[in-house]
C-alpha cells in the first residue's frame, strides 16, 4: 500500500520567535525553518513500515510557500519516493485537511501518517479534520503503530497512560514524540533526493478555497514573569516558602 | 448563544477539567449544556451539579463507552443543530474529539483558548506559548478547546440541571477500542495539583529519581511531575510529563528539580504562581523565570530540602 505523509516547514524548534513590533505576527524573515519535528517522526514511521514490506511507496506533501520545497526534499533525502508540493501561503488547518483530502482522492493510500501538531500554531487538529473529512478511523498521539493485515493498531499516549485502539484500513495515524527516533539523511541520500520527482500544484487544482476563517487581530508577547531571586541556602529557600505561606 | 460542554470523564467520574471548561463556557453568554457521553448515570448526576450548568445531555449508547472520537463526533454533530458552540477541555480527549466535530460542520476549530475577550474574539498561545495571538472566528458556529489551567474551576455544588437522555450514538465500524494501560497513581491528578514537583536529566537514573523526588512529593502531597529528558530517558512515565508536547499545569507551586528550562518545557508551567528551581548551573534558563532559585547541587540540596520542610 502507498503511505501519504503530510509535512509543514515551520520555524527550528530551537529558535525563540521573535514577535514583530506592531504586534501582527512573528518575524520569519532570516529564520531558520526546519521539518516540524512531529512530521520527522512521521516520515521516519512510513520509512520503517516501507522497511518491514507494509508499505510499497511513500509519498511527502507539503502545503505552504515555495520553500516548502526544502522540507519535501528533506522527506525524499530520508527515504520517502515522491513529492507533491500545493503552493499557498498561511492555510488554515481546515484547508489543509481539504486539499489533504483530496490528494488522498487521487493517490488512494492505505494509511496517513503525520505529526499531532505543528510546533508554530500549535492547533493540533489537521490529522482529525482529514479523518473526519475521509469518514475513517483516526490514532492520534501514536506511541505504536503496528500494521497487521487490513487493521492498524494504535497505541495512544492520553492523558491516564497509554491506549490502543485497533482501526481498520485505510486510517489516518498522527505521531507523538516517542513513536520512534528519525534518522539523518545521508549525504548520498540528499544528493539521490534532488533527482526524486517532485510535482508543484495550487489549491485551484483540488477545488479547495483557502480564505482564512480565523483572523489574527494581535499577537504579543506572553506576560513577562517578575525577575525572582536567588536564595544563598536551602534554610533560606524553607523561609521564603513559609512567609509566602505556599508550604506549611 | 447557547453552549455545548463536553464532559471529561472516566471510570465513572467527572474530571475537574470539565469545571474549567464550563467556566469558559459561561463567559461565552447565554445557556451552557453538558454532554455526557458514554458515562455512567453517576458522571451525569455529577454534571447537574455543577454551578451554571442549565441542562446535562446523557448519551449512554455502548458504542459511546470509550468516547472513541469516530462514534462521539457525529453525536454531538447532530446536536449542534442547536448550539451555537461546543467546548471541550484541552485533554487528550478533547483534542481528539473536536477537531472531528470542527471539520464534520465545517468551521475552523479554536484551540486551546486562554481567555474570552469577545463573542468570537479569544486568545490563545502559539509557538509554544512564546506568543499570544487574539483570534476572531468568523464561521457561524464556534468550535473550540479550551486550556483548563486558564479558567478557575466553576463550583461543583450549588447547580440542579435536569437531565435527559439521549438516543443518539452508534458505532461508526471505523475503530475498536482494545485497552487502556493505566498509570496507577495514588498522588493528586498532574493537571490539578496544587504542589507540583518534576525532575529533569541531573537525575539520572529511575531509581535515582524516585529515591529523591518521591520523598519530597510525599512530605508535601505534591504530584510528580518530569522534563521531557527524563521522560526520553526512561526515568519515569510519559504521562508526567511537562511541557508543550505534554501536560500544561499551573499549580501553586512548581519546584524543578535538575530541569534547565528549555522553552518546550517552560510552555507547560509558566503559569505556576510560585516557581522554585534548584540547579547548580546558575546560568540555566529556568533560573530567568523562577521565583526563587537555588544554585545547588540536587543530591544534597532535595535530600536536605525534604527534611526541613
Amino acid at each position: 500500500m502507498k503511505i501519504l505523509v503530510p509535512v509543514k516547514r515551520v520555524i527550528d524548534y530551537n529558535l525563540k520567535p521573535r514577535i514583530k513590533a506592531d504586534g501582527s505576527g512573528v518575524d520569519l524573515a532570516n529564520v531558520k525553518m526546519s521539518m516540524n519535528p512531529f512530521d520527522e517522526i512521521a516520515v521516519e514511521e512510513a520509512i520503517r513500515l516501507k522497511e518491514k514490506g507494509v508499505a510499497t511507496e511513500i509519498i511527502a506533501v507539503s502545503i505552504g510557500p515555495a520553500k516548502a520545497q526544502e522540507t519535501l526534499r528533506t522527506a525524499l533525502a530520508m527515504g520517502a519516493d515522491r513529492a507533491i508540493l500545493v503552493e499557498a501561503e498561511d492555510v488554515e488547518p481546515l484547508a489543509v485537511a481539504k486539499i489533504l483530502k483530496a490528494i488522498v482522492d487521487e493517490e488512494q493510500p492505505g494509511l496517513v501518517v503525520m505529526g499531532k501538531q505543528a510546533i508554530d500554531d500549535d492547533s493540533n487538529q489537521t490529522g482529525q479534520m482529514l479523518a473526519a473529512l475521509w469518514g475513517r478511523g483516526q490514532g492520534t498521539f501514536a506511541s505504536n503503530v503496528a500494521v497487521d493485515g487490513d487493521h492498524v493498531s494504535v497505541t495512544r499516549e492520553v492523558d491516564g497512560g497509554l491506549e490502543t485502539v485497533k482501526l481498520p484500513l485505510p486510517a489516518v495515524v498522527t505521531t507523538d514524540l516517542r513513536l520512534n527516533e528519525p534518522r539523518y539523511a545521508s549525504l548520498p541520500n540528499i544528493m539521490k533526493a534532488k533527482s526524486k520527482p517532485l510535482a508543484t500544484k495550487t489549491p485551484a487544482d483540488y477545488g479547495v478555497d483557502v480564505a482564512q476563517r480565523i483572523t489574527t487581530l494581535k499577537v504579543a508577547e506572553p506576560p513577562v514573569r517578575q525577575k525572582g531571586e536567588m536564595v544563598a541556602s536551602v534554610d533560606d529557600l524553607v523561609a521564603k516558602l513559609k512567609a509566602k505561606g505556599v508550604v506549611a | 448563544m447557547s453552549v455545548l460542554v463536553l464532559a471529561e470523564h472516566n471510570d465513572g467520574a467527572l474530571s475537574p477539567a470539565t469545571l474549567a471548561t464550563v467556566t469558559a463556557a459561561s463567559q461565552l453568554g447565554g445557556d451552557v449544556h453538558v454532554l455526557v457521553a458514554g458515562g455512567s448515570d453517576g458522571v451525569a448526576a455529577e454534571a447537574a451539579k455543577i454551578a451554571g450548568v442549565a441542562m446535562v445531555l446523557h448519551a449512554g449508547d455502548a458504542s459511546l463507552a470509550n468516547q472513541l472520537p469516530e462514534n462521539v463526533a457525529p453525536l454531538v454533530v447532530d446536536l449542534m443543530a442547536g448550539y451555537d458552540a461546543f467546548l471541550a477541555a484541552s485533554t487528550s480527549t478533547g483534542k481528539n474529539v473536536a477537531p472531528r466535530v470542527a471539520a464534520l460542520l465545517d468551521v475552523m476549530q479554536v484551540s486551546d483558548i486562554m481567555s474570552v475577550e469577545g463573542p468570537k474574539t479569544f486568545t490563545r498561545p502559539i509557538y509554544a506559548g512564546n506568543a499570544i495571538a487574539t483570534v476572531e472566528s468568523s464561521d457561524a458556529k464556534l468550535v473550540m478547546t479550551v486550556r483548563t489551567t486558564a479558567f478557575e474551576n466553576a463550583a461543583a455544588d450549588g447547580g440542579s440541571a435536569a437531565i435527559e437522555a439521549v438516543s443518539g450514538g452508534a458505532d461508526a465500524g471505523l475503530s475498536s477500542f482494545v485497552g487502556l494501560e493505566a498509570t496507577k497513581s495514588e498522588r493528586p491528578e498532574l493537571t490539578s495539583a496544587r504542589v507540583i514537583v518534576s525532575g529533569g536529566r541531573a537525575l539520572k537514573d529511575a531509581a535515582t529519581f524516585e529515591q529523591l523526588i518521591t520523598p519530597l512529593a510525599d512530605k508535601l502531597g505534591a504530584a510528580i511531575g518530569a522534563s521531557r529528558a527524563a521522560v526520553d530517558a526512561g526515568y519515569i512515565s510519559n504521562d508526567h510529563q511537562v511541557g508543550q508536547t505534554g501536560k500544561i499545569v499551573a499549580p501553586e507551586l512548581y519546584i524543578a528539580l535538575g530541569i534547565s528550562g528549555a522553552i518546550q518545557h517552560l510552555a507547560g508551567m509558566k503559569d505556576s504562581k510560585v516557581i522554585v528551581a534548584i540547579n547548580k548551573d546558575p546560568d540555566c534558563p529556568i533560573f530567568q523565570i523562577a521565583d526563587y532559585g537555588l544554585v545547588a547541587d540536587i543530591f544534597t540540596a532535595v535530600p536536605e530540602l525534604t527534611e526541613k520542610l
